[in-house]
């Protein structure tokens, strides 16, 4: 069958499709809810890039005076946290919903309703945590919060109760989600799809779900310490008590570490679809990509302590911890060859998705050279604590996991809106927002490395930064106008660009076999998979032929709509075709707010015993009621 | 014989080759003909066979799993380490009073609530069978043996009334400690103590709800062998805080300092 032609398929939403405000508040569609969690997770972006630009304005010269000492804390802190829990974690997120169902050949995630909560949770938790700012009374403990310095003691005031109650409150979020995905992953692959068949960006994200699965509630954990100990007068961290001040330091970084690979997986995952689909070959060495990604996962429990080499572990610990550190860039290394390798020999096609794919090979690249230089203990303690380890992060941060996602939202948004982004403006995008990136963050390695201190306010003249200093701050000003021209793109081309067929890219993996963007029920048919590059064997089986082909482990699930693979051109409404779909439903949402309710009762507690406690017991109550309703109802209508 | 899930289909092999055991007994005992009129909820197709449930109930344990670790490892860390008493094992006289405080945790008491709460998960066990067996009809010369074991209303009460005297001990524990004058702000042993064990006691509370809830279905409209899968995920939840318990027990009241 031929692809479809260029036809307008936006023009003719299904007919029971609801749109508006109470759709979008009641939807369960994976779709619609990544939409969500792309949308409110680029704003947050925005909101987390604007707090480092005020940053940047204050370090512009020495001795300045743009913000004060306490407010610089207060940036920082929210910087960190806004960009790591607001804006990265959930733009993985956005595709997480929106592509894994679509890639594996399902009709929906496990849970639509556990789905719809996690935004929800997500988004009220995320505006629970960012109001302060606006009132300058935010978190300023860092957004690795050290104890006892986050402890009642040391921070006394309200500022750290929204971390440590707004971190608790998006932990739920990213833990619900995470039981959900790994679940649709393990239970609802299409006939035939096995695990060595999933797509690259699936098995990136099935790693992260168990990486947040087994992370979160280590961190959970540690906040409940720091909960109890800030509200009920608990010694977790109290030194005086005799507790142990790198306590929270362990805890922390065991979950903070895998956090950093939660964070950057799915981008791998997204370039790991981008690079094969624009070099017209097979992703070399799919195995190895998906161990090395196992690898990481595995490895990325085991090296938290080289966040705290400055603390004096004694030689043993810091051998292990240097040893394992250097032992988790093999693995990594090994999935940098592989991206070269799979454009070696390929006919490459330079869209923007693939300029930012081939931006995060040389940026993270970058980013983890300089991560090895820190994986020794003494040149460590050199840099700990400097602008070296600043430049470090955001070259793998930003430059690894923001470009992945640019490059991935670049690919998807056609099947996300049947429409093309502009690609000169996406050219344009990357050339600014790839030259300013470095002219921002590669000088900080040189002021680090001149003893240029992290999370200081302001910096006397004279000792060698000004410059370096100066020339990180255009850099960031600079970042304005790329981010302000995606946006343009990305708005505008929803509206007016270039019609999207259903296989945009003329790629080889399920989600461009159905229109563009999907209809509700994804798949009419449900596709037989023979192989990891189903679409290619029907279009290109030249690219193909050298991919290992077995129908070993196949079989017919017996139901009806099951049909070999093919390319659908048809859209339909599920009603029409007896598809049963979720029912939308609000409960989901009052759920989350319940829970939100009762983390704000307990941050207004030590200051109004009484309307604390109102606040607990009605958010407990709400609750409490919407999971009842929520569960004695059933997920689908009945046609 | 290849084995079949509820509506004929043969189950996977894959089931076999994750290392999952087959599980699907709750499907694989339900006749299809028992139920088949009505509104029948719709049957999906997953990949390992199993309900999405299922796989998410252990998705959830695991993570319980690092929940628990968190806390034991604090508790272990900072064993030993509080700079005043009263402590577990040991007795402690305090230097500005004089006052003598004995070894605080009760074993007598907590051995006989571990006993309690061991024997709910046998309770649990038979709750499960009695009703993946609901539609087995007893034969006619069935003892009062069998009455008993074919009934799920006795087994779930049980499992919640042993719950519910798990609760009661620990009420009874921390009440005795507050007057003996350890609270969760005493010492480092206070704090990590009442946290972890609340953590569980919190745990074994939710589980006594769920089974209530499940009671409540019972005598609504009876539970059958349709029903196997939600009594199922109440009883791995219910099984996995009592193995966490066995931990703590043996942690915090067998070793001594």
């Amino acid at each position: 069958m031929a692809t479809v032609a260029a036809s307008p398929s936006y023009a003719r939403p299904a007919a029971s499709e609801k749109e508006g405000f109470m759709a979008w508040l009641t939807t369960t569609d994976h779709k619609k809810i990544g939409t969500l969690y792309l949308h409110t997770s680029l704003f947050f972006f925005i909101f987390g890039g604007l707090e480092a630009v005020l940053m940047r304005w204050q370090l512009m010269k020495p001795n300045q005076t743009i913000v004060t000492a306490d407010q610089f804390n207060q940036l920082f802190t929210m910087h960190g946290t806004t960009m790591v829990f607001l804006a990265i974690m959930p733009l993985s997120a956005a595709f997480f919903n929106y592509l894994i169902p679509l890639q594996l050949g399902a009709r929906d995630v496990a849970f639509p309703r556990l789905n719809a909560f996690s935004y929800w949770v997500y988004l009220l938790g995320g505006i629970f945590i960012t109001l302060p700012i606006l009132f300058w009374v935010a978190p300023d403990g860092g957004w690795f919060a050290y104890a006892p310095l986050s402890g009642r003691t040391y921070s006394p005031a309200i500022n750290m109760d929204f971390w440590v109650l707004g971190i608790q409150i998006l932990g739920i979020s990213s833990l619900a989600a995470a039981f959900n995905f790994a679940t649709t992953i393990i239970n609802m692959r299409a006939p035939g799809m096995n695990l060595m068949r999933m797509p690259m960006f699936t098995w990136m994200s099935f790693v992260t779900q168990f990486l947040i699965i087994l992370a979160f509630p280590v961190i959970t954990i540690a906040l409940v310490f720091l909960q109890f100990d800030r509200f009920f007068g608990t010694n977790f961290y109290q030194v005086s008590a005799g507790a142990d001040p790198l306590l929270w330091q362990h805890l922390f970084w065991v979950f903070g570490h895998p956090e950093v690979y939660i964070l950057i997986l799915p981008a791998f995952g997204l370039v790991s679809e981008v690079l094969p689909t624009n070099s017209k070959k097979p992703l070399f060495g799919y195995g190895v990509m998906a161990y090395s990604g196992i690898l990481i996962g595995f490895l990325g429990f085991g090296v938290w302590a080289h966040h705290m080499f400055s603390v004096g572990m004694g030689p043993v610990g810091d051998t292990v911890f240097s040893l394992t550190t250097m032992l988790i860039a093999i693995p990594t290394g090994v999935k940098i060859f592989n991206w070269i390798f799979t454009m070696w020999g390929g006919s490459i096609r330079f869209t923007a998705a693939m300029k930012f794919a081939i931006g995060l090979i040389a940026l993270f690249t970058i980013g983890g050279i300089s991560g090895i230089t820190h994986s020794s203990p003494p040149s460590d303690l050199q840099q700990t604590d400097t602008y070296y380890i600043v430049a470090h992060f955001h070259y793998v941060l930003f430059g690894g996991a923001i470009m992945g996602i640019f490059s991935g939202i670049y690919h998807y948004f056609p099947k996300m809106y049947g429409r093309y982004m502009d690609e000169r403006l996406g050219t344009w995008h990357f050339w600014l927002n790839f030259i300013s990136m470095n002219l921002t963050f590669f000088p900080m390695h040189y002021s680090g490395l001149l003893g240029m201190p992290r999370r200081i306010y302001t910096y006397d003249t004279a000792q060698g930064w000004d410059t370096f200093n100066m020339l990180s701050t255009i850099g960031a000003f600079l970042l304005m106008p790329a981010t302000l021209i995606f946006i343009w793109n990305f708005f505008k081309s929803k509206k007016g660009g270039e019609p999207a067929p259903a296989n945009a890219w003329d790629a080889a993996t399920l989600e461009w076999s159905i229109p563009s963007p999907p209809p509700e029920y994804n798949f009419a048919k449900i596709p037989v998979v023979h192989s990891r590059y189903p679409l290619w064997d029907l279009t290109h089986p030249e690219r193909t032929k050298d991919v290992p082909h077995t129908d070993e482990g196949m079989r017919h699930t017996g139901e009806h709509d099951v049909v070999d693979m093919h390319i659908e051109t048809e859209r339909r409404t599920a009603k029409e075709l007896g598809i049963p779909m979720p029912s939308s439903t609000i409960k989901p949402f009052w759920t989350a707010l319940g829970i939100v309710v009762m983390f704000t009762g307990l941050l207004i507690m030590p200051h109004n015993k009484m309307a604390g406690l109102v606040g607990i017991f009605t958010g407990a109550a709400m609750l409490v009621g919407f999971l009842y309703a929520w569960l004695t109802t059933p997920l689908e209508e009945h046609h | 014989m290849r084995e079949t899930d509820r509506s004929g289909r043969p189950i996977p092999t894959s089931v076999l080759s994750l290392g999952v055991p087959p599980l699907v007994t709750a499907h694989a005992h339900a006749a299809p003909a028992a139920h088949s009129g009505g509104h029948e909820e719709h049957h999906h197709y997953t990949t390992t066979g199993l309900d999405n449930r299922k796989i998410a109930i252990w998705a959830f344990i695991g993570s319980e799993c690092m929940l628990f670790a968190s806390l034991i490892s604090t508790y272990l860390i900072y064993k030993g380490r509080s700079l005043v008493g009263p402590f577990p094992h040991t007795e402690w006289t305090n230097p500005q009073t004089g006052q003598v405080f004995k070894p605080i945790l009760n074993i007598p008491v907590t051995s006989f609530s571990t006993f309690v709460l061991l024997m709910s998960s046998l309770a649990m066990v038979l709750a499960l069978a009695a009703v993946q067996n609901k539609d087995n009809p007893l034969p006619a010369n069935a003892g009062l043996g069998d009455r008993m074991l074919a009934s799920s209303k006795l087994w779930l009460w049980a499992t919640c009334i042993l719950g519910a005297m798990f609760l009661a001990c620990q009420a009874y524990e921390f009440t005795s400690f507050v007057h003996e004058g350890l609270t969760i702000k005493t010492n480092l042993f206070g704090s990590t103590f009442f946290t972890l064990t609340g953590f569980h006691g919190a745990h074994v509370t939710a589980g006594v709800i769920w089974l209530g809830t499940l009671l409540a279905i019972d005598y609504k409209r009876g539970l059958g062998p349709k029903d196997a899968l939600n009594v199922d995920l109440a009883a791995l939840y219910w099984h996995f805080v009592d193995v966490i318990w066995i931990a703590i027990f043996t942690l915090l009241y067998l070793i001594p300092d």
